[in-house]
């Protein structure tokens, strides 16, 4: 299977990374993508149904810990950081309805 | 006096502060003379807090005077990538989405070299988010390496490497995913581990691709590498894939030497080097054999697919890990009318153009049809490669092969070429797709004196017998 990738492809893609781009950069990820997929179709070279796909690099046990009440990031210092904030919460731009 | 300093090693510099020889102000002092000197061309650091330093060094001296026993690196100047999180430097990632962000808490990393006393100078720069080869996808400077300032240093860990290699620091930290330590380490002529996957903590360390991400040293010799290796080693329940297994000591055994080790010849990498970092292997093969090793030839034909594979695996988690730069908690925020374009705007002007690639990239591994075309399979090819490793290994104690196909490659030479840039890797990744561990080492220069990387492979925490093969590199190619 060797994937193909065209202008209409990129931009959705784009979309759904919340990224904008121009006409240019379009023409030029759709070019520079392109020849990554074609390096990855070296994977399909090989049957690789035999394999089972690896979900963690070491074979681990999940950990449990004491369900203990610690202190986490102080409230005001993250709100510091925060591009707005107001009443011990984060502020953004509207997010349902019209103005 | 002061060039006497630089060049002293972790153990020697500790033996000199404790015999009061000499102070760790003054160390202090003499390697800011080194960073007034090399910086202005190197252009390591994104920042550089020498104030903060001086302080801290002074406030040493003083612990030191009352009889206080001080830790393992007490005055060692370190750096830090600017990938690691850090309450006293703002971190980065060199990227600008970052740019000016202070974080509330740092990487379990720094907090342990914190209570061995080691002095921070600041934060080394990298490819944006660690995606890159060549420490020039960094949104701020790019980073020359010291052997040749036209070159790059490697990367994405460059500024930690070209620190260590041009004398600033005595130790950096790094982290690697596809071979950000190792790579740089070669190509700047120092020594870079990436332990195996889960050995070091990743709490604080700013996320591209979660199951291949690592973090380790970078040092000038195989000696420092290992003293800072242990220091930052071990279980920390703030990382749940960190392992629980005791961390392993390092320093003690260094010397143990390598008689009927089995070391495999990876035949396969080592053609896919050029015929200087071909004869640079093949000497540190001999240094092993000498010291009594037993080697032999192995092809690993598998690896082939790890770079497919890894173009996969990475973008697709990066993807996911840097939805979080949405202009809402931290960093940049454009400003949009709704929330959804406020998000546009801040990641289209936050993310530079390869970070944008990888996230293109992964997205679309992930979309609705091909996740099991792309994302499944690569997950099978880490089966596959970790299989040929593990048959390899029922033979072989370790395997070597180059840690760069290359020697430093010129500024602007690959930077147009995002897929000549990732076959950089290709001696690394597999690795990092199969979580064990690795170390690249100094082996010999090429005739334009540009440093050759030897790369040693070990199975999962194999790091011991990896650190003692590595130290018998060292000392049979000076």
């Amino acid at each position: 299977m060797t994937y193909r990738i065209d202008q209409a492809d990129v931009a959705h893609i784009a979309k759904l990374a919340r990224l904008s781009l121009s006409d240019d950069e379009i023409d030029s990820y759709q070019n520079s993508l392109s020849r990554i997929l074609e390096v990855i179709d070296v994977m399909n070279s090989e049957d690789l149904s035999g394999f089972a796909p690896m979900d963690h690099p070491l074979e681990t046990v999940n950990l449990l810990r004491e369900d203990l009440v610690v202190p986490g990031l102080d409230r005001a210092e993250v709100l510091e950081a925060a591009p707005s904030a107001e009443d011990n919460y984060f502020r953004v731009p509207r997010i349902l309805g019209s103005s | 006096m002061n060039d006497e300093i630089l060049d002293w090693g972790i153990r020697e510099l500790q033996r000199r502060l404790e015999s009061a020889e000499v102070s760790a102000v003054e160390v202090l002092e003499a390697y800011q003379e080194q960073i007034a000197i090399q910086e202005p061309e190197v252009d390591a650091f994104l920042s550089l807090d020498l104030e903060a330093a001086r302080r801290r060094a002074s406030y040493q001296d003083e612990r030191r005077a009352r009889g206080e026993r001080l830790g393992r690196l007490a005055g060692v100047p370190v750096v830090l990538k600017d990938n690691l999180c850090t309450i006293n430097f703002p971190t980065t990632a060199a990227s600008k989405i970052l740019d000016g962000w202070v974080p509330p808490y740092n990487a379990t990393v720094v907090d342990r070299l914190d209570e061995e006393d080691a002095i921070v100078l600041g934060k080394t720069n990298l490819d944006e988010f660690a995606m890159g080869s060549s420490t020039e996808n960094s949104a701020f400077k790019i980073t020359r390496n010291p052997h040749d300032l036209d070159r790059v240093p490697g990367g994405s860990s460059g500024g930690s490497a070209a620190a260590v290699a041009s004398r600033m620091a005595l130790a950096g930290l790094g982290s690697d995913t596809g071979g950000s330590i190792r790579q740089p380490a070669a190509l700047t002529g120092i020594v870079g581990l990436k332990p195996t996957y889960g050995r070091v903590s990743r709490y604080g360390l700013l996320a591209f691709a979660s199951s291949l991400d690592q973090i380790g040293p970078l040092a000038a010799s195989v000696e420092d590498t290992a003293l800072v290796a242990e220091c930052i080693m071990g279980h920390d329940p703030r990382d749940a894939t960190s392992l629980q297994e005791a961390p392993p000591q390092l320093l003690g055994s260094l010397s143990q030497g390598v008689q009927g080790i089995r070391i495999g010849v990876v035949t396969n990498l080592i053609e896919a080097a050029n015929p200087e970092v071909q004869a640079g292997v093949e000497a540190a093969i001999q240094a092993l054999a000498r010291a009594g090793a037993i080697v032999e030839e192995v092809a690993l034909k598998e690896l082939a697919y790890g770079l497919a594979a890894y173009y996969v695996v990475a973008p697709a988690e990066a993807s996911s890990n840097l939805a979080r730069y949405d202009g809402v908690r931290y960093g940049l925020r454009e400003p949009g009318v709704t929330v959804e374009e406020m998000m546009i705007a801040t990641r289209t002007k936050g993310f530079g153009p390869e970070v944008k690639r990888r996230i293109m990239l992964g997205t679309y591994a992930l979309s609705a049809g091909y996740y099991d075309a792309f994302y499944v399979t690569a997950q099978r090819v880490r089966t596959f490669v970790r299989e040929a490793f593990a048959r390899a290994y029922v033979s072989f104690d370790l395997l070597i092969a180059p840690t760069s196909p290359t020697t430093a490659f010129r500024i602007g030479e690959r930077s147009n070429d995002p897929v000549e840039m990732y076959r950089s890797d290709v001696c690394t990744i597999p690795s990092n797709l199969s979580g064990d561990p690795a170390i690249s080492v100094p082996a010999g220069v090429d005739a334009d004196g540009l440093p050759i990387g030897v790369q040693l492979l070990g199975p999962a925490l194999s790091e011991q017998v990896l650190f003692r093969a590595a130290f018998v590199i060292e000392e049979g190619l000076h």
